[in-house]
C-alpha cells in the first residue's frame, strides 16, 4: 500500500519513528570531503527528514553501522574477558536499491559462510529495518542494471522517492501503515528503479586460471597506489583484521578490536616470518576483482559486486573497476578463441 | 548465543623444547581433533595466531610454536606455569584413515612436520609400515624437532631425514626433500598416497617430483598456511579464489589446490 506525503508530513513521520527507532541515512557533511571545500556524503544518525540526503549517491556505504571501520568486541581485564556493549535500540536505514542487494552479500559471509554465525554482526543486524531511496536516474559510474541489482521488490519496511514537495511511500509492513495514513493520502506507489546506465559490463561466466597470469593486471601494477579507498568505500567488502588494544595506564587491561582491512594494501596477506602471497598491485586487484564477479558466485551462486560504482567514484588513480570487468571478459573471450 | 570468539583458558601441562625458537606446549583439552586442524591461540596486548595441532591426546593437544612473531614471541616470554587463551580447533585436518593400507609417502619440511606428526605417528603403527615412507627435512641438525618421535619413526617406518645444509662433521643425510623422492621404492606410484606440507616452493617442487614419480593429481594432499583472523570464514584473509583455507582447508587434494593461486 503506498501514500503520498507533503514534505511537513514525512519530515512528521521520520521524527515520530525517531522516538522509537534510529535512523541512519545519508547526510551531506559540508566541506569534509577528501579536498578543500568539497562535501562528502556518509551515513550518519539523523532526527529529521531535513538532514537526510534523497539526491545524491552517498560516497560511503551503510555497511559501517554493521561492520564498523573499527569495533570493540571484548574487553580483557586481568583475567575476565567480557564482551562489548550494544545499543539495544532498533535502527532504520536509508538506502538505495544496489545497497539493499549488499545487504544480502553481508550476511552471506557473517551469517552463512563456514559453520558459525558472527555473533557481533549478528546483533547489530537482528535490529535493522530498511527504508529502500528509490532511483530516479542512474548515477555516475552505476552499472547496477548490470549486475541484477537495479530494482528490490522487498526487504524494505518503506521506500521512498521524492518528487517536488511530494513523498511517495510505499509501504510494506503493516506496523507502519497507520503513521503514514495519518499523515499522507493513499496512493499507488512503486519505487522508482534505474532501467539504463550509461556504463554497461559483461561478466564473464566462468574465468579461466590461465586469466591469473594474464598482462591486463600488469596496468594495476603500474596504476593502483594500494591505498584500498576501493575496499572502504564498497558496500560488499566485509574483510578485517584483528587488533589488540591495550591500556598505557594499566597494562592488564585492554580490548580486542576488529578494524577494515584492504586486500590492496600491504599487509593483508602477510604471516609471521615475513610470508607474503600478493606483492604487486596487479595481483591484489585480480584477487579483489575475481572475488567480486567470479569467485563469489562459484562459492554461493551470485555475483558479489552489486555495481554502484563507488569504488570508480572515490579512486585518485581513476582506476573503473566497470572497466576492469569488461577487460577480464574480453581476455577471456579471446583466450577461448584462441583455443578453438 | 555462544560467542566463537571468545578463548577460552587451557592449562599448559608441559614444555617440550625442541630448538632455541621452537618449543612444543602440550595443553589440556577433550574434544574432538584431527591432526592437521589448528587452534588460534591467544595473547590479550598481542593478538592471534593460528598454530596448527601436532599432537593429540585422550586430554591435550600439542602446539608447536616457533618464535617467529609478535605473538607467538609473547607466548615464549610468560608462559611458565600458566595457561594460555585458545580458540579452536578449526579447519578440516587430515583422513587418516585414507593412510592406513598400502603405499604412502610423507614429504615434510620444518615446521611443516607438525601439522602431519599425528598422520606419521599412526603410519608407524599400521601392519605394512614397511610401505610407508616418510621425507623430513630441516634447514640444519640444529633446527630439527620431535627428536624423540624421528627416533621411533625410524625404527618402525622407512625414513629419510635430510637437512639443507650441516657442518662437515655430520654424517646424516644432506640435501633438499626433493632429492629422495626418484629413488622412492615403490611399487606402484599410481595407487600411492602422497601428503606433502612444508613452504611453498618446497611443497611446489616435491608435488612435481612426485608426479614425474607417476603419482596421479588425486592422490596427492598438500596443507595451506595463510594469514587467519578468525578461523571461521569472516575475515577473508586465507581465501584464495573460492576456498577459504580455514574452512575448507588447510587440508587439499592437489586435483584443488593446484588451481588455487593466490
Amino acid at each position: 500500500m503506498g501514500y503520498v506525503l507533503k514534505k511537513e508530513a514525512f519530515d512528521q513521520v521520520i521524527r515520530e519513528l525517531g522516538k522509537t527507532y534510529r535512523i541512519y541515512a545519508p547526510v551531506v557533511k559540508t566541506g569534509e570531503g577528501r579536498f578543500t571545500d568539497v562535501d562528502v556524503v556518509r551515513y550518519d544518525f539523523v532526527g529529521s527528514a531535513e538532514e537526510i540526503e534523497l539526491d545524491k549517491k552517498s560516497d560511503y556505504a551503510f555497511k559501517e553501522l554493521l561492520t564498523p571501520l573499527s569495533e570493540t568486541l571484548f574487553y580483557f581485564t586481568e583475567n575476565a574477558v567480557k564482551e562489548a556493549d550494544k545499543d539495544p535500540r532498533e535502527a532504520l536505514v536509508f538506502l538505495r536499491s544496489c545497497d539493499l542487494h549488499a545487504v544480502k552479500r553481508l550476511d552471506q559471509i557473517y551469517l552463512a559462510n563456514g559453520r558459525e554465525q558472527d555473533p557481533f554482526y549478528k546483533r547489530v543486524r537482528d535490529q535493522l529495518h530498511f527504508v529502500l531511496i528509490g532511483c530516479a536516474g542512474s548515477f555516475d559510474n552505476c552499472f547496477c542494471v548490470d549486475m541484477g541489482t537495479n530494482r528490490s521488490e522487498s526487504g524494505y519496511v518503506f521506500s521512498v522517492d521524492r518528487s517536488g514537495e511530494d513523498y511517495f511511500c510505499d509501504v510494506k509492513e503493516d506496523a507502519f501503515r497507520a503513521l503514514f495514513a495519518a499523515e499522507g493520502a493513499e496512493a499507488d506507489v512503486t519505487p522508482r528503479y534505474v532501467t539504463e546506465n550509461p556504463v554497461h559490463v559483461s561478466v564473464p561466466e566462468t574465468v579461466p586460471v590461465s586469466i591469473y597470469k594474464h598482462e591486463l593486471w600488469d596496468e594495476y601494477t603500474a596504476r593502483c597506489i594500494n591505498c584500498g579507498r576501493c575496499n572502504f568505500v564498497c558496500p560488499t567488502c566485509t574483510c578485517y583484521t584483528m587488533q589488540d588494544v591495550f591500556y598505557t595506564d594499566n597494562g592488564r587491561v585492554g580490548e580486542r578490536r576488529r578494524v577494515g582491512a584492504s586486500c590492496m594494501v600491504d599487509g593483508y596477506t602477510n604471516v609471521a616470518g615475513g610470508g607474503q602471497y600478493r606483492r604487486t598491485n596487479g595481483e591484489r586487484m585480480r584477487f579483489k576483482v575475481l572475488h567480486k564477479i567470479h569467485d563469489f558466485r562459484k562459492r554461493f551462486g551470485y555475483d558479489m559486486c552489486v555495481g554502484c560504482g563507488r569504488c570508480d567514484d572515490v579512486c585518485p588513480e581513476y582506476i573503473s573497476f566497470s572497466a576492469c570487468i569488461n577487460k577480464v571478459e574480453k581476455a577471456v573471450r579471446e583466450e577461448a578463441a584462441d583455443h578453438e | 548465543m555462544s560467542n566463537p570468539y571468545i578463548p577460552f583458558p587451557s592449562e599448559i601441562l608441559e614444555v617440550i623444547q625442541h630448538t632455541a625458537k621452537e618449543y612444543t606446549f602440550r595443553m589440556k583439552y577433550v574434544g574432538e581433533v584431527k591432526p592437521g586442524q589448528f587452534f588460534e591461540v591467544s595473547m590479550p596486548k598481542y593478538g592471534e595466531a593460528p598454530i596448527s595441532v601436532s599432537g593429540i591426546g585422550p586430554d591435550y593437544v600439542d602446539l608447536t610454536i616457533r618464535k617467529v612473531g609478535r605473538v607467538t614471541g609473547e607466548v615464549f616470554e610468560h608462559y611458565a606455569g600458566q595457561s594460555l587463551l585458545l580458540r579452536g580447533p578449526y579447519g578440516n585436518g587430515f583422513d587418516i584413515a585414507l593412510y592406513e593400507h598400502g603405499e604412502v609417502v610423507v614429504v615434510a619440511g620444518g615446521t611443516g612436520v607438525s601439522p602431519v606428526r599425528g598422520v606419521i605417528s599412526a603410519l608407524a603403527e599400521t601392519s605394512d609400515a614397511g610401505d610407508k615412507h616418510v621425507i623430513v627435512g630441516f634447514r640444519s641438525p640444529d633446527d630439527m624437532l620431535f627428536r624423540a618421535d624421528l627416533k621411533d619413526w625410524a625404527e618402525k617406518l622407512d625414513l629419510i631425514l635430510t637437512v639443507d645444509g650441516a657442518p662437515e662433521d655430520y654424517t646424516g643425510n644432506i640435501g633438499l626433500v626433493t632429492k629422495y623422492i626418484p629413488d622412492l621404492p615403490l611399487r606402484d606410484p599410481a595407487t600411492a598416497q602422497a601428503v606433502v606440507v612444508g613452504p611453498p616452493p618446497m611443497m611446489r617442487f616435491s608435488v612435481q617430483g612426485l608426479l614425474q614419480k607417476g603419482f596421479k593429481e588425486e592422490n596427492i594432499w598438500v596443507s595451506q598456511e595463510r594469514k587467519m583472523c578468525c578461523g571461521l570464514g569472516k575475515c577473508g584473509h586465507c581465501r584464495i579464489g573460492m576456498n577459504y583455507v580455514c574452512l575448507d582447508g588447510p587440508v587439499f587434494n592437489y586435483t584443488q589446490s593446484k588451481d588455487m593461486l593466490d
